[in-house]
């Protein structure tokens, strides 16, 4: 078993699974039980400002999308920051981290954009012993309504202000919390770069409704025959997440900036995925708010086979090798050709694939009258959706058409060469190859 | 008290009522809601699906399916019915194991195809229970059309040409509509009445007078309905029963199965229904398996089903073998009845062992004597009291593809026609593609 122990700003944790600021980590007993069950360490549910907190609506809070079988793909809600007092909150914050020293316990803060009321705040969070912050300039419903929360996230000044505030109060690690509701995720990343933030962390959930209600025809969660746009997150955001990512640890700007990753995280492939692409670890939620703290398990059995396979002996391996294979589309090499090919032995005939290539593609699959299914390589352009339909895993798969042969498709030898866009005879502004 | 398992002789009352309503519930219980939904999502929704080309009445099966999924089985149900007025019957009877569901890709894949019989039924259950009929009548054509035999080929030309806007009447010679699915067809596929409410809700259609008690060549000539409706639609089904050809036959306590079966499904009280306590079926199709099942089911202690060739020869599928073994029949291959044996009563029955060579079956000498107080013959039924005016092929009705007959103006589809299995949905298909080409017959 690979060692999954994980230093993120010099905070240590036994693995790179933390519980991400939501309600699984609002309260003392949820996270000693998610502790228990083996999280590497936990972001607290936001606290918001001394005073009476806030309050939250006493409808649904929830609503969701499903995939097959009822799978949850994606959820979203309307809570807001903890409902609990701040004392409260901070008592047991002090309680829960010194009773579990190995993990790591951070603090997600949401208060007004003045510099007394973080001010104020952050030399109690201080107290409490917990190893870091968190800035919530994410959540997109309620609190943004308020100047909190993602309207604070989708301004770079803003971000880079209250960031400058919080290093210049609060000793330890601050993580900023991004919202992915912006057009580039870069500016909030360079601006809490600019702010001396330790590390982002994204994505924040995303503005959404997820359904309408036919009968009421309110949108979903209704309450009292009104809904309003929440926050969404679960397995349809991953692969948001993992572009916004992707775009700050290739960004020459941020690039080193430590990322805490969310967004999606189900299993340990894509806790590894995330990793790869730069993460320093995951916080996860709606995969524990879907099945229990249990599933952490399966994240630790997992990651850890697969650093043993691969040889791995700490996350530090391959935290961010995939950053430098990520690049722009006018860099991706057009003589690179594959084929589809379709394992006879794997088919089981669903045609779904034909069916996808002659109505939406390119009409490069034959189907026999006993309902063999193969692919015409005069017709493919790879371009993957068979592969993607397909119901069987490597049933379809992409094969590399070698340096040397002929492309049936285009009659054109395949060149062994690198080429794109940039120095395309088809392209107005190409430069000549060197 | 309830005659035990051990009495001797044909009796009835071998199981109290709870033990007899336990073993008669339904074989495939319907499915709730969440366990449609379940079932619903692992149709892959194939491509020119293999499913659909396996149904004789060529069901959408993906697009009724996809219907239940996306939450509205009523439309799944027009969907089915559309091709398959009976398809609520087909639901609970098919063989799907050997036509839809061994088609299924995810029997390739897995083992395990989409319960496409569960699913339809559902759908159909569905709009049953709110008692709606989705199809309305065209506007009257005036032409009159005679259809004989209310099973399911009759029905389902019937309401195809009701539906079409023909007079339709149909005639039966028992007092009861259905055929078979009232009358044959073991009791644990069809409960709760279903044979009859189902014809009652496709009455629904209108355009449909039912006449019973009529039997062609008693009541009924076929000039007669030749000259008084402008088409003629005949489903008689196969009312005659193949004899055992073997001493003993005439024996108290040796029958025809369908008539167990059908004085099973019209009895009142199945407590009352007597069965012997050593049972043996002579026959290998489904109506061997349904006898040899509900003779258990009624309580017998010793069921065997002797059939004269293999296994892998018998009619009846694999599923329905394995249901009988389940149900404690025993299954007896290669094995044909040489003599029935006792006093005035039957007692024990001998079987030859058999060799089949060519596809020829030949005794090989060597004998085994089973005790049998009740034999049901189930060694096939026959076509009889078809008009001579008809040519035959093979011992059916000879018929076009369109259920036309030699005859002008006669058309006949169902069991005692020629082509297709005889199974309620391959009668259901013939019935309508006659029904449809009686219609552009008359309109054209």
């Amino acid at each position: 078993m690979a060692d999954l122990t994980t230093e993120f700003l010099g905070i240590k944790s036994p693995n790179p699974f933390w519980l991400a600021s939501a309600p699984p980590t609002d309260k003392e007993y949820n996270v000693r039980r998610a502790f228990e069950a083996g999280w590497g360490g936990v972001v607290w549910k936001t606290l918001g400002s001394e005073g009476p907190p806030v309050v939250n609506v006493n409808g649904p809070r929830y609503g969701a999308i499903w995939g097959a079988d009822r799978r949850l793909l994606g959820l979203n809600n309307i809570e807001l920051i903890t409902d609990r007092p701040l004392q409260t909150n901070l008592e047991e914050i002090t309680r829960v981290k010194k009773d579990y020293p190995d993990r790591a316990v951070i603090v997600s803060i949401m208060v007004p954009c003045e510099e007394q009321a973080w001010k104020d705040i952050l030399p109690q969070v201080e107290a409490t012993g917990a190893d870091g912050i968190e800035l919530n300039f994410g959540c997109p419903h309620g609190m943004a309504e308020r100047g909190m929360g993602s309207a604070v996230g989708q301004v770079p000044e803003y971000i880079q202000m209250v960031t400058e505030w919080c290093k210049k109060y609060y000793s330890k690690p601050v993580i900023v919390k991004l919202t992915p509701n912006i057009t580039d995720i870069r500016n909030p990343a360079r601006a809490a770069n600019a702010g001396n933030a330790d590390a982002v962390s994204l994505i924040n959930t995303i503005n959404s409704i997820t359904s309408v209600d036919l009968d009421s025809m309110a949108p979903e969660p209704t309450i009292g025959g009104k809904g309003t746009h929440g926050g969404y997150c679960g397995p349809a955001v991953k692969p948001i997440a993992l572009n916004m990512v992707a775009e700050i640890a290739r960004d020459p700007q941020t690039r080193g900036l430590p990322i805490s990753a969310i967004g999606g995280v189900t299993t340990w492939r894509d806790a590894a995925e995330f990793m790869a692409m730069g993460a320093g670890n995951v916080q996860v939620c709606t995969a524990a708010m879907t099945y229990g703290f249990n599933v952490v398990k399966e994240m630790i059995s997992g990651l850890s086979t697969w650093m043993d396979e691969k040889g791995y002996t700490s996350t530090q391996d391959f935290i961010g090798m995939a950053v430098p294979n990520v690049t722009d589309w006018q860099y991706l090499d057009l003589n690179y050709v594959t084929k589809a090919k379709i394992s006879q032995d794997d088919c089981i005939k669903c045609g779904r694939c034909y069916a996808a290539c002659e109505d939406t593609s390119h009409q490069a699959i034959a189907m026999s009258e006993d309902r063999v299914f193969t692919v015409k390589d005069d017709e493919c352009v790879a371009c993957n959706l068979c592969v993607n339909v397909c119901p069987v895993e490597n049933c379809i798969t992409m094969v590399e058409v070698p340096a040397g042969q002929i492309d049936e498709r285009t009659g054109e030898v395949v060149s062994g060469d690198y080429a794109n866009w940039t120095t395309h005879p088809n392209n107005p502004s190409a430069t000549a190859a060197e | 008290m309830a005659t035990s398992h051990q009495a001797s002789g044909i009796q009835a009352a071998r199981l109290d009522a709870a033990g007899i309503a336990e073993n008669f519930s339904d074989l495939h219980p319907a499915y709730d809601a969440h366990e449609a939904a379940v079932a619903a999502d692992r149709c892959y929704f194939c491509y020119d699906a293999p499913c659909m080309t396996a149904c004789p009445t060529s069901i959408d099966i993906p697009q009724f399916i996809r219907e239940i999924q996306a939450g509205h089985p009523e439309s799944a149900a027009r969907t089915i019915l559309e091709q398959n007025i009976l398809g609520g019957m087909c639901a609970r009877v098919c063989p799907t194991e050997t036509l839809c569901e061994e088609a299924c890709v995810r029997e390739t894949a897995e083992g395990k195809p989409v319960e496409i019989g569960r699913l339809q039924r559902y759908a159909t259950d569905t709009l049953m229970e709110k008692g709606a009929h989705p199809f309305t009548r065209a506007a009257s054509t005036g032409k009159k059309v005679a259809v004989v035999g209310a099973g399911p080929a009759g029905l389902a030309a019937a309401h195809r040409l009701a539906m079409l806007g023909h007079d339709v009447v149909v005639y039966d010679a028992k007092s009861k509509a259905g055929g078979l699915n009232e009358f044959g067809i073991a009791a644990y596929k069809s409960t709760n009445d279903f044979a009859a409410r189902e014809v009652d809700w496709l009455l629904q259609i209108g355009g449909i007078t039912m006449d019973y008690g009529k039997k062609l060549g008693a009541e009924l000539s076929l000039d007669g309905l030749t000259s008084g409706y402008d088409a003629v639609f005949l489903s008689i089904g196969l009312a005659g029963v193949n004899a055992l050809r073997a001493p003993g036959e005439d024996k108290d306590g040796v029958r025809d199965a369908v008539e167990f079966i059908a004085e099973l499904r019209q009895a009142e009280d199945l407590t009352a229904l007597p069965v012997g306590r050593n049972v043996v079926v002579i026959g290998g199709g489904m109506t061997a398996v349904d006898a040899a099942v509900q003779s258990k089911l009624l309580g017998a202690e010793n069921v065997t089903i002797a059939y004269r060739r293999s296994r892998e020869e018998m009619g009846a599928s694999r599923f329905e073998q394995d249901l009988a073994a389940s149900k404690g029949v025993k299954l007896m291959f290669n094995v044909m009845p040489k003599a029935v044996l006792g006093n005035g009563s039957a007692a024990e029955i001998e079987l030859e062992y058999t060799q089949v060579a060519d596809g020829k079956v030949s005794g090989t000498g060597e004998t085994v004597r089973l005790a049998a107080d009740q034999v049901f013959k189930a060694i096939g039924q026959t076509l009889a009291g078809q008009p001579d005016a008809l040519e035959l092929e093979g011992r059916k009705i000879k018929v076009s593809d369109t259920g036309r007959t030699s005859m002008a103006g006669v058309w006949a589809g169902g069991d005692c026609a020629s082509g297709g299995e005889d199974l309620t949905v391959t009668a259901v298909a013939e019935g309508r593609d006659a029904a449809m080409d009686i219609h552009s017959s008359l309109m054209g």
